[in-house]
């Protein structure tokens, strides 16, 4: 079994307006280092060892669906397990 | 004329969408469910707002993944209207037919108000009964309508006049250029934020849309006299 781990974000030159609302609630919690926060998705994917291109199924699912590639960028991660 | 009139799990202006092109345009309408995989019969296609499939993962992005879907990308790859609306819009730019995407509003309120907007293009098959300039009142009702794309994006929108609806000077959610509505550049594709077919009798406080459904028929019965 494969267990995936997939994050998807705005880009870095999107606004990220809900990032920006919790930036504002931290700060005025008083942590004023807090330079940026960006909020995104996580997706926990689990897929059948009989896969034989794994990144290649991810990478579809990441760029057709979970993520919008016009604003949103993705990274995952993929971790053989027993089941 | 007959228009399909898009219901998926979700809509709720394809009421108001039927209602203005079959009641009040007097024009041909049916409804098309999500899982029907033809457009055989229909000369335009009509896609409601709403929350299609909850608006789960992001808005339209499910949408894009029903049977019809293939259907619609089909038609209007043959040149035919497909007009977008708030959901609507979102899902067009999610399947690819329009550019760029639609981003939470930058206040990250949902918005109900009467919107003023400047017809900024009409010569456009869904905009020819405007005058050039003219200012209308639509309602919006959106929470993610704050339209975004590139800037070599924004630059090919510009260079092939795609920007066919601004919001005047109070920009109500953030958007690139103040743009409410865009088409693609063949010319069939129209998507926007604001909603005609909210506006299309006295009654419900403005007449304004009504015009772009007359452009809609005018134009597909110009095309068959030709």
């Amino acid at each position: 079994m494969y267990k995936v781990t997939v994050y998807v974000t705005y880009k870095d030159s999107v606004l990220d307006p809900q990032g920006e609302a919790v930036k504002g609630a931290v700060h005025r919690m008083g942590y004023d280092s807090v330079e940026n926060i960006r909020i995104g998705k996580y997706f926990e994917i689990q897929v059948s060892k009989d896969e034989d291109d794994i990144e290649q199924v991810i990478e579809e699912i990441c760029d057709k669906l979970l993520a919008n590639v016009v604003m949103e960028t993705y990274r995952y991660d993929i971790q053989e397990v027993e089941i | 004329m007959k228009f399909a009139v898009i219901v998926f799990p979700g809509s709720n202006c394809d009421l108001d969408m039927y209602a203005a092109v079959k009641d009040i345009l007097g024009v041909d309408a049916e409804y098309v469910q999500h899982y029907e995989k033809s457009l055989q019969g229909f000369d335009a296609v009509l896609l409601p707002g709403g929350f299609s499939y909850g608006d789960y993962l992001r808005t339209g992005a499910i949408a894009r993944f029903s049977n019809i879907m293939a259907e619609v990308i089909r038609f209007a790859q043959e040149g035919k209207p497909v007009f977008g609306t708030c959901n609507g819009f979102q899902i067009l730019t999610e399947v690819g037919l329009l550019p760029g995407a639609l981003r939470r509003n930058d206040s990250l309120k949902f918005i109900s108000k009467q919107q003023k907007l400047k017809v900024a293009n009409t010569h456009t098959s869904f905009t020819t009964a405007y005058e050039p300039g003219e200012i209308i009142t639509l309602p919006i009702a959106h929470g993610e309508g704050n339209y975004y794309c590139d800037k070599e994006t924004l630059q090919q929108l510009k260079d092939n006049d795609q920007i066919v609806f601004t919001y005047t000077n109070d920009n109500p959610n953030g958007s690139v250029e103040n743009i409410a509505g865009i088409i693609n550049k063949q010319g069939n594709v129209l998507g926007m934020m604001p909603h005609p077919e909210r506006a299309v009798e006295a009654l419900l406080g403005s007449e304004d849309g009504l015009k772009l459904f007359q452009s809609m028929y005018k134009n597909y019965q110009k095309e068959l006299c030709k």
